[in-house]
């Protein structure tokens, strides 16, 4: 035989992977190995998967979350540091630092409490990031984040039914008391504010690139063209692309019957059949539309604004709000289950209620602020602003996306809200579009 | 041993009993046995079957294709640089395959170094794109797998006695028809090792098309699906069984495959 | 070099002469091809280390991401190497694991090759069959059970479900490497040791696993290598702590960070050269 210097992983694995040693005999042999395992299975048969819905009334988790819990953990203090996760394009930014100081807001909290913030733009997805967490919650470990920021949907109603937020401490959120606006105080999906507080509210509509997109986009049907095939991205998550569709149907998605979401399944299926689609995204369709791939696309008021109007080379971005009606949203921030500095995090939290810090926020994500007070700042530095900053600042004061008036508002739409059983069906309907 | 079972046996046959299982998310899942539950992703999920199927026939055709030249020449012509010759083949697996594929998602990429340079020529309209298409996740399949489609080939091709070929030379056999009766089907039993070693993987696969495909419609596998099922969608049963379908499908394959073909073939290489 | 018997001349390297005519350009054709094939592995390879040296600019006002066109040569990635914390943390997680389930895996594998090569028992055809569908298996079976697993036990997942769920996959290759490596030993090295006084044990230390040693070294480095690329496998068992190649996969979604391909451009210099040197060192000993 030949002496070769082939490392002799490749031969040998090679040998060993190929090797077969089955006969009839072998198969009757695999056979009953195979009867006795069935029963073994129905040992198994007895695990089930945990979940059943924990009561909306108190935290589920142990005594997390009650007042003597409360008074036990700041008697504590708020400790070092906070695990602050969150979006991208989220949190202010001074694009002349780098390093700490990048974020004025959270520096300032620093510099203020001493204590510190790990910021991450983690969260690109609510299911996806839920799906991850999940585990975690599930058997009460720490999930390694102090504050997660959840969309009103599906995920954020099951965390809360689950009880897998902490129940927040109404003492310690003093701002968000005096500052926050009506219109997020006390929302349907977290009534009185127990688990969650809202960090900003966004609208989905369509962004395009004028760069390479020369007509006007108004509405999902303007997406479907032709011209534009293997450029056009959607929105894949539980809500958006379904109510964008049903509003372009002429049916209020929030009062909608499964009738009207079968409807927007084919309405949206023609996505995929026509061949325009590029992609099914979350928040990746920002790095679509960056990188050019994407001319036209589902998107977050916000995103789209901040990058227009902060980076030069984005500047041919357009969002708007389509003719039939857009969806409208509110991020939230929430602490989970047995985080490490629920203190801290309440603290990070009720801070942004600030009206010069919610300024400050609104001023650079163009999102809408649950703080009226913070966003008269804005008005107000818009006036007083000259020059680059008064044309970024005038245009955030004056779009209809941040600062929406009746007319808009007349044609902003919340998610649908699912119970029971209609969570599967809308599922069901929808998922297989996505993923094609 | 016991490892082996506990690690490898047991969580299958958790996946088995997942897969059985009814509930939603919120509600917790409990053991029903509801085999409908194979059916149902059978059918909601054929396609997604169908096309992994042919994604990894198409694979396989073309890595051996590519490979049985270059297995052939290394094992024939390689002389002394044999062992060079194979570690450089082996070179690309010191960068972890997720950045090799995205490595190739960088070069594919609309503007990139491939196709923006074919754009600024002309040679190619400016929306065309080869990423979020059939042809890129197949590449990019391709390109992962085809150093696994070599090795099996060459090690049966470099145990080919050489006088062998030169005995049908000697009978007036040209170069071609050495090969195609001589050559190659001693060559089998690697070509059949081969076929396995890569239409598996490249049904299973999913990163290259998540990464490559990008979820556009039409590029999905089934990989994908049940990665979506687990992993976003947290509908465990439907992705177990699905995961569970696979397996079925792929055992039972290779059974049929190593019977049809004699098993006593592929143990020669 | 071996002293075994002469290979017989590779007949197809006769002088061109003694083949009979042909076209010249002919005996191009397939060299040129492995050529070209080369170059096409190893393309992927050279972008990124080219690429590694390329200027970005940030996006999304956060962190650096690489652009797709060439916008000017720095080194500084190599400097700012550790500056993204996750990043970090992710390639320690994916160290620690790789190492200890490289450790667990060889030690396991050890014994079943060892077992398997040398005694025959019952069972024996199913651990094969065993071993084979693991090998075989797609990762996303393999990912889907483990998950299913955790998930109905309600375990909480972590470095240690990960090191756990590595080492069972790494578990098969040790053990076909390490069995082939025995299957070549002659067995009767060990009766001589016992003969001369040689306790079982000793016998076993001494003799069978220096001569092991080599077909040990290749499984483990073969499970070290095995579990740093995993990535389905983890993304479906892993906690909070993130792994290297599982980090990597999510940041495709912003916009990779430069210093991805720097780390990869370290990894992959670093394991190269590591390799050639264990080959040449092989090469050294032999001769």
């Amino acid at each position: 035989m030949n002496h070769k210097q082939v490392p002799p992983v490749d031969h040998a694995w090679m040998r060993g992977a190929l090797r077969r040693r089955m006969s009839r005999r072998d198969l009757f042999r695999y056979a009953g190995a195979g009867a006795g395992a069935l029963s073994l299975s129905s040992i198994l048969a007895a695990c089930g998967v945990q979940g059943e819905g924990g009561t909306a009334s108190g935290p589920t988790g142990g005594e997390e979350g009650s007042t003597q819990w409360w008074a036990d953990r700041k008697a504590d203090g708020p400790g070092d540091l906070v695990n602050f996760t969150n979006w991208p394009a989220y949190i202010d930014r001074d694009l002349s630092i780098d390093g700490p100081g990048s974020r004025p807001t959270l520096f300032a909290f620093t510099e203020e409490t001493g204590i510190d913030v790990t910021y991450r733009a983690d969260i690109n997805s609510n299911e996806e990031f839920y799906a991850a967490i999940r585990p975690a919650l599930e058997s009460g470990q720490d999930t390694g984040h102090d504050i997660i920021v959840i969309t009103n949907g599906q995920e954020l109603t099951e965390l809360i039914q689950l009880g897998f937020l902490i129940e927040l401490d109404p003492e310690l959120r003093p701002n968000f008391d005096a500052y926050c606006g009506q219109t997020f105080r006390d929302p349907a999906y977290d009534p009185g504010n127990r688990y969650t507080m809202a960090w900003q509210s966004g609208m989905t509509g369509i962004a395009y690139n004028t760069k390479f997109v020369d007509e006007q986009i108004t509405s999902l049907e303007d997406m479907l063209n032709p011209k534009y095939a293997g450029h056009v991205g959607m929105l894949n998550n539980t809500n958006d692309a379904q109510t964008l569709a049903m509003i372009e149907l002429g049916v209020n998605p929030e009062t909608s019957t499964p009738d009207d979401w079968q409807l927007a399944a084919d309405f949206l299926q023609r996505f995929n059949d026509t061949g325009v689609l590029r992609a099914w995204t979350d928040q990746a369709y920002l790095t679509g539309i960056e990188n050019e791939d994407l001319w036209v696309t589902m998107a977050w008021s916000g995103d789209i604004l901040n990058d227009k109007l902060y980076f030069p080379e984005y500047a041919s971005f357009e969002f708007v709000i389509p003719d039939a009606g857009a969806a409208v949203w509110v991020d939230n921030g929430c602490i989970p289950n047995s985080a490490a500095n629920p203190v801290g995090a309440m603290m990070v939290m009720d801070w942004y209620f600030q009206p010069q810090i919610a300024a400050m926020l609104t001023e650079w994500n163009a999102y809408v602020s649950p703080v009226p007070a913070g966003a008269d700042i804005v008005q107000a530095d818009a006036e007083a602003a000259t020059g680059d900053d008064k044309v970024v600042l005038e245009t955030i004061a004056t779009h209809p996306a941040v600062f929406p008036t009746p007319e808009i508002e007349s044609k902003l739409y919340n998610y649908r809200v699912l119970g029971g059983d209609e969570i599967e069906a809308w599922n069901d309907l929808f998922n297989p579009i996505f993923i094609s | 041993m016991l490892w082996l079972l506990l690690l490898f046996i047991i969580p299958m046959f958790a996946m088995a009993s997942l897969s059985l299982q009814t509930g939603s998310s919120l509600e917790g899942f409990q053991q029903t046995f509801r085999f409908a539950n194979f059916t149902d992703a059978i059918s909601a999920n054929a396609e997604f079957v169908f096309r992994s199927l042919r994604n990894g026939a198409i694979v396989t055709v073309v890595a051996l294709l590519l490979a049985y030249p270059v297995a052939y020449w290394i094992a024939f012509y390689g002389g002394r640089f044999k062992t060079v010759f194979l570690f450089v083949l082996l070179l690309p697996f010191f960068i972890s395959f997720v950045i090799r594929t995205v490595a190739w998602s960088f070069i594919l990429s609309d503007d990139g170094i491939v196709l923006g340079t074919l754009k600024s020529i002309g040679l190619l309209p400016d929306s065309y794109h080869v990423l979020g298409t059939t042809v890129a996740v197949i590449a990019g399949i391709t390109y992962n797998l085809v150093p696994f489609t070599i090795l099996p080939l060459y090690v049966s091709l470099e145990q080919i006695d050489p006088r062998l070929v030169e005995a049908a030379k000697d009978l007036y056999a040209s170069r071609w028809q050495a090969f195609r009766k001589v050559v190659f089907p001693l060559s089998l039993p690697g070509v059949f090792a081969a076929v396995l070693l890569t239409s598996i993987p490249a049904i299973g696969d999913y990163v290259n098309a998540a990464v490559l495909g990008g979820f556009a419609p039409g590029t999905s596998m089934v990989g994908n699906v049940i990665q979506t099922e687990f992993l976003r969608n947290r509908d465990y049963p439907e992705g177990a069984a699905l995961a569970f379908v696979l397996m079925a499908l792929m055992v039972v394959g290779a059974v049929i495959y190593a019977r049809l073909l004699g098993t006593e073939r592929i143990t020669e290489g | 070099m071996s002293a075994v018997a002469t290979e017989p001349e590779r007949g197809l390297d006769r002088p061109a002469a003694a083949r009979g005519p042909r076209k010249r350009w002919t005996r191009f054709v397939l060299p040129g091809y492995v050529t070209a094939f080369i170059l096409y592995l190893c393309f992927p390879i050279f972008i990124i280390i080219l690429f590694s040296f390329n200027q970005t600019r940030g996006g999304f006002g956060t962190s650096p991401r690489v652009k797709t066109t060439w916008l000017g040569f720095t080194g500084e990635w190599y400097s700012r190497l550790f500056e993204l914390p996750d990043l970090t943390a992710s390639l320690r997680h994916s160290l620690t694991v790789a190492f200890a389930s490289a450790l667990a895996a060889t030690v396991l594998g050890t014994l079943l090759g060892l077992a398997l090569a040398r005694h025959r028992f019952r069972g024996r055809g199913t651990s094969d069959f065993v071993i084979f569908l693991s090998i075989s298996a797609p990762e996303i079976v393999l990912g889907a059970a483990l998950a299913s697993f955790f998930v109905s036990l309600g375990l909480p997942r972590g470095l240690g479900t990960l090191i756990l769920s590595h080492t069972m996959f790494s578990i098969a290759f040790v053990t076909v490497t390490v069995r082939a490596r025995a299957a070549g030993l002659d067995p009767s090295l060990e009766a001589a040791a016992m003969d001369l006084g040689a306790g079982p044990a000793t016998a076993f230390v001494k003799v069978t696993l220096p001569l092991l040693a080599p077909g040990i070294l290749a499984g483990f480095l073969l499970a070290f290598a095995l579990s740093m690329d995993d990535f389905v496998i983890s993304q479906f068992t892993q906690g909070p702590a993130t792994m290297f190649p599982t980090w990597v996969f999510g940041s495709t979604r912003v916009g990779i960070p430069p210093h991805v391909f720097a780390f990869a451009t370290i990894i992959f210099v670093t394991g190269a050269t590591l390799a050639l040197a264990l080959a040449l060192a092989q090469r050294r000993r032999r001769a």
